[in-house]
């Protein structure tokens, strides 16, 4: 009944034969991302920079960019970035923290309402971050990134051997680090949105690698003879269908809001974008080819080591196919 | 598996159904749900302000002048005391957060201990043999000092916010010493923040005649500048003014603006102490300027002309209507223990929260038809049924978030379009179990059996680890990212329950009425 079928029934596709690329390619991507963060850096919003930031749509059906570079020159507010958000008559202004304190920045809010004020329709953002709470929400976001990867490895550990939750744990490290160097090639703004998409992926990607862990679990349960690289095969070859669906739905409903969902959150977006395809990747290419070299093998799993009874009982009873 | 007990289904139909009931509000105007009667569910979702527009403030207290309020009270009843008992001192003063002075002889020490150890027991004094002294508030005191500033200063906060007319604002502690303030509605916070920003201490004192500015200020005198700002924006004059308050902003009960002479003014009564001293301190000083200091600014010095007893009087300076009506507002409700200071602002317009809200519709909107049509094409009938769990699904997160009210931002839009994406996960994992049953020729109905009870650990497994990314997200997460968190861990909970339960429950009566023999997946 269904329009198309699944992929072959029986995928024969070789990835653990693939380790011997996909892991020094992973090894290259968490390396050049690193480099990227350390040469280009991440461009901070005001969330963790601190600093002034007005989104305003003008009067003018296009906005007049250079007109308005000139007025905020005029106000001697140091460093200010005019670029052009979205709409042609929407533009984003990042203004540098200003010297004085608090009311030093009220007041520079205040001149440049009144400067701009002829030639702006809406006011539609006007944000103030000051240096310390910037500093607290970067320290913020780095813990809870740090605790959350902790405790998703925790859990593993908990349901399953200790390799795969140092696999499950490693391929965590590599999509986070990998989504920050996407940050740091595209220069798109990090903010505090998106620590919250790079959380995302994480717990995304983590439950891919899961579902995954628990099929290789079940498949060196069942087959004790074979050598690990068929086993391994066997595993991503029968989720593979899941894998690709899963991600293809997520990634049509993540493009739909890229496109569609407005620029306040298109880095936010992009981030989730990118991040469900290196999370897809890091699952299949990196996680799974880690467990060989981390020493899983059937032995590792054990039937007395087993926790979850009846999958023992049924795997026993079926034998292989 | 596929023998469903009674009280499943019926706890599935009451889950859905209790879904639906609390979902149904916000299909009615905000009108039509407010004038429901209290016993269904009327409550709508809550719209963060970055989708409703408004203005967020973040407030911080200056901790720091608290405790040196609190020093420097202490240093005049030290002065005193130690004045009093006749006991030598040298440069007594606040220096590095605590008091430090040298007593001239040290064998006083003992006398000096005495008077701390009366004053009560947070404070610690400390005497080297040279008779070098410092004296400090212990470090419980000090928490309970700014402990005690930050409630009064949010209680302080609220007054002067209903006293604007905002509607339904949110005042919030974050934290030791920091007040969160919502403003809906609110798209030029300026007045807020200028309402906001004043300390608000009234003190009524004496010009000190004997004095000039530019000349020597005795001891108990300051040089104070006036409110009034001349062109350049410094002050127009300056005053000297006598330190001893005669009567302050504590014993005013009331504030009003009102014009005198087509001047616009504040008038102001007393309490009963208040009136008596004001009187007394008029009786004895008449022909002489009475300073009228606001936060250390003089607003107005005028000459008293004769005994003012009533209790009643007035404040005039130069001042605009809105000046008098702020003026009159802040001393109603009354003045902040310490200064606060804006830390933090994000206000948001109403054109871009919504714009923000069609845009997220409108993305919600596609995904869900997209995914459907995904679905579908994948796993044909049994890709419907999943949708129909789908749609159950954004009817439970709808439901569940007007019901807890959980606030609804722009990245929790975000969150329901991703859980929408990662919903059909557990059933593709289900189904892609079945598939692989039945192709190792199971019969159907332990195919879907075994399908279904072989995938939910995984499901559970996977589901849990988001789970946890989701909850450390809201811990330390704020504003709008805490609205994401919500609401995936919402569309979590609610995506587990559609696509195992529900489904469940819909291929088992399919498969009963069809008494399929093999499957169409």
């Amino acid at each position: 009944m269904a329009l198309v079928k699944r992929f072959p029934t029986e995928p024969r596709f070789d990835f653990a034969g693939k380790r011997r690329l996909t892991l020094p390619f992973s090894g290259a991507l968490m390396a050049l991302s690193l480099i990227a963060i350390l040469v280009m850096g991440l461009n901070f919003g005001v969330d963790f920079r601190g600093g002034i930031l007005l989104e305003v749509r003008t009067k003018a059906e296009t906005a007049d960019i250079s007109g308005i570079r000139d007025e905020m020159n005029a106000l001697n507010l140091g460093d200010v970035t005019i670029q052009r958000f979205g709409e042609p008559d929407t533009v984003l202004m990042n203004v540098q923290e200003q010297e004085g304190g608090a009311e030093a920045q009220q007041a520079a809010i205040e001149q440049i309402r009144s400067e701009l004020d002829a030639r702006v329709a809406d006011w539609r953002r006007v944000e103030f971050v000051g240096p310390k709470v910037g500093e607290e929400l970067k320290q913020a976001g780095i813990l809870a990134t740090v605790l959350a990867l902790g405790a998703m490895a925790l859990y593993i550990w908990f349901r399953f051997e200790w390799q795969f939750a140092a696999a499950g744990l490693a391929a965590l490290v590599h999509d986070v680090v990998a989504v920050l160097g996407f940050f740091a090639v595209t220069q798109l703004e990090f903010n505090l949105g998106t620590v919250a998409a790079v959380l995302t992926i994480a717990g995304y990607s983590i439950n891919d690698t899961v579902v995954i862990f628990d099929r290789v679990r079940e498949i060196l349960r069942k087959y004790k003879r074979k050598p690990m690289p068929e086993l391994l095969n066997i595993a991503l070859n029968s989720t593979l269908s899941r894998t690709l669906l899963t991600s293809g739905t997520t990634l049509v409903a993540l493009i739909a809001l890229a496109i569609f969902g407005g620029a306040v959150i298109r880095s936010f977006t992009w981030g989730l974008i990118f991040g469900v395809v290196i999370g897809t990747y890091s699952s299949v290419g990196f996680a799974v080819p880690l467990l060989t070299l981390f020493g899983v093998k059937p032995s590792t799993v054990a039937v007395t080591q087993e926790t979850d009874k009846e999958t023992a009982a049924r795997v026993s009873g079926q034998g292989g196919s | 598996m596929l023998q469903i007990p009674l009280w499943q289904k019926v706890l599935i139909f009451l889950v859905l159904l209790v879904g639906v009931l609390f979902a149904a509000p916000n299909l009615v105007s905000q009108e039509r749900a407010r004038s429901l009667p209290d016993w269904v569910p009327n409550q709508q979702i809550n719209l963060g302000l970055d989708l409703q527009g408004g203005s967020y403030l973040l407030l911080e207290v200056e901790t720091d002048a608290v405790i040196d309020d609190q020093l420097n009270n202490l240093v005049d009843t030290l002065r005193e005391e130690m004045r009093g008992q006749r006991i030598g001192y040298r440069s007594l003063g606040v220096a590095d957060g605590a008091i430090s002075f040298t007593l001239t002889d040290p064998a006083n020490a003992g006398q000096v201990e005495q008077i701390v150890q009366d004053l009560g027991q947070q404070i610690t004094i400390d005497i080297a043999d040279n008779g070098q002294a410092t004296v400090d508030l212990t470090d419980q005191a000090r928490r309970e000092r700014v402990s005690n500033a930050v409630s009064q200063s949010i209680e302080i906060v609220r007054r002067r916010i209903d006293e604007t007319g905002v509607r339904e604002p949110t005042i919030q502690r974050q934290g030791d010493a920091r007040i969160v303030v919502q403003l809906p509605g609110i798209n030029n916070p300026e007045r807020m923040k200028d309402i906001l920003g004043k300390t608000a201490r009234l003190t009524f004192r004496l010009v000190d005649q004997d004095a000039r500015v530019g000349g020597d200020v005795p001891p108990g005198s300051e040089v104070l500048p006036s409110d009034e700002a001349g062109p350049e924006g410094q002050p127009t004059r300056q005053y000297v003014v006598r330190k001893r308050i005669m009567v302050s902003g504590e014993n005013l009960t009331d504030a009003q603006p009102t014009f005198q002479q087509g001047q616009p003014v504040v008038s102001f009564t007393f309490d009963t102490v208040g009136a008596k001293r004001f009187g007394e301190t008029t009786q004895e000083n008449v022909g002489r300027p009475f300073a009228i200091v606001l936060d250390g600014k003089v607003i107005s010095a005028p000459v008293i002309r004769e005994p003012i007893l009533g209790g009643q009087g007035v404040i005039s300076g130069d001042f605009t209507v809105q000046e008098a009506n702020d003026l009159a507002l802040l001393l109603r409700a009354g003045a902040l223990p310490a200064p606060l200071t804006v830390v933090e602002e994000r206000t948001v317009g109403p054109g871009l929260g919504a714009d923000s809200v069609r845009a997220g519709e409108f993305a919600a909107i596609l995904a869900l038809v997209a995914v459907v049509v995904f679905m579908v094409v994948f796993y044909g009938m049994f890709g419907a049924l999943a949708d129909v769990a789908l749609i159950a699904n954004l009817i439970l997160i709808m439901g569940a978030l007007s019901g807890l009210q959980a606030t609804l931002t722009l990245p929790g839009i975000a969150g329901i379009v991703l859980t929408l994406g990662m919903a059909v996960d557990a059933n593709v994992l289900v189904f892609e179990r079945i598939r692989e049953e039945q192709h190792n020729f199971k019969k159907v109905l332990s195919a879907v059996d075994a399908g279904y009870r072989r995938a939910l650990t995984t499901i559970f497994d996977a589901n849990i680890t988001t789970l946890i990314a989701a909850m450390l997200l809201y811990y330390f997460g704020s504003g709008p990212v805490r609205g994401f968190a919500v609401t995936l861990a919402i569309g979590l909970v609610t995506s587990m329950f559609t696509a195992i339960m529900v489904t469940r429950l819909m291929v088992a009566g399919w498969l009963r009425r069809s008494r399929a023999q093999t499957l169409p997946i």
